[in-house]
C-alpha cells in the first residue's frame, strides 16, 4: 500500500481526536500528534486501537512509542503490512 | 491476588477512599462495593440541608472500583511488576446519572475490560443500589503506571 493511501485511510482515524482542526485542516507527514494536532497523549492508545483494526495488524509498545507524527506512523503501518 | 490486597494496595484513604469490598475480579470483570457514611465530608455543602451524593463522587467511586481497583489486578497478573508504587491517572469519564444516591446509601459497581492496552484501561461501568435500581452507567479510562 502507497503511503498515500495509507496516510488518507489514518486521517478519518485521526480525526476524532482532533483538538486543532486548522492543523488538522493542513495536514503534513511532519504532522505531530500531541504538539500539532493536540491530542490528548491518552487518547493515542485509542488511534493504535483503530489503527490495528482499520489495517489488520497488531502494534506492540515498542511500535507504539514511534508512533508520534503522521510519518512514523504511516512507517509502522507499512513495515507490519510487509510483515503479514 | 486477595481483594483485600487490592484495596491494601490502592494509593487512596479517607476521606477520599471510595472501595469497601472487591467481591469479584477476573481477566474481564470486577464487581465491588461501598457505602457512602451519612457523615460523609461533602453531605453539608452537597445541598445545602438537603444531602444528595455528588456525581463526581458517584464517578470517583465507579472509577475506584472499575479502573484503579481492575487495573491494578490485571497488572498483577503480568510478570515482574512492583505495584507498591504505582501511578494512576484518570484520563476519561462518559457517565450519566439515573437515580440519586442518598446519605448511608450502599452502591455495587460492576465494570467490564473494553480494553487494558499500552497501560490505559477502559471500562464500561454500572453502578447499582441495594434494590436492584441502576443509578450511573458510562464509560471510564484511566492510565495505569507500575
Amino acid at each position: 500500500m502507497t503511503t498515500e493511501a495509507i496516510q488518507e485511510r489514518l486521517k478519518p482515524i485521526v480525526k476524532p481526536y482532533v483538538n486543532n482542526q486548522e492543523n488538522f485542516n493542513n495536514l503534513t507527514s511532519e504532522s505531530n500528534f500531541i504538539e500539532d494536532l493536540e491530542i490528548n497523549s491518552a487518547n493515542l492508545v485509542d488511534i493504535v486501537l483503530d489503527v490495528e483494526d482499520e489495517f489488520d495488524i497488531r502494534i506492540e509498545n515498542d511500535d507504539m512509542e514511534k508512533m508520534i507524527n503522521v510519518e512514523a506512523t504511516v512507517n509502522v503501518i507499512q513495515k507490519k503490512l510487509a510483515n503479514k | 491476588m486477595k481483594s483485600s490486597e487490592i484495596i491494601a494496595k490502592l494509593p487512596y484513604q479517607d476521606p477520599f477512599l471510595y472501595v469497601k469490598t472487591i467481591d469479584e475480579v477476573s481477566e474481564t470483570s470486577i464487581k465491588g462495593s461501598y457505602t457512602f457514611k451519612a457523615s460523609s465530608w461533602f453531605y453539608k455543602g452537597h445541598f445545602k440541608n438537603n444531602p444528595v451524593t455528588p456525581g463526581v463522587i458517584l464517578t470517583e467511586c465507579a472509577a475506584q472500583i472499575g479502573l484503579a481497583s481492575f487495573g491494578l489486578y490485571l497488572l498483577s497478573q503480568e510478570k515482574n511488576i512492583n505495584l507498591d508504587d504505582m501511578k494512576l491517572a484518570m484520563t476519561s469519564t462518559h457517565v450519566e446519572f439515573i437515580k440519586p444516591v442518598l446519605p448511608g446509601d450502599k452502591v455495587i459497581v460492576e465494570a467490564e475490560k473494553m480494553y487494558f492496552r499500552f497501560n490505559k484501561l477502559k471500562s464500561s461501568v454500572k453502578m447499582y443500589d441495594l434494590t436492584g435500581d441502576l443509578v450511573l452507567q458510562g464509560e471510564l479510562a484511566g492510565v495505569i503506571l507500575p
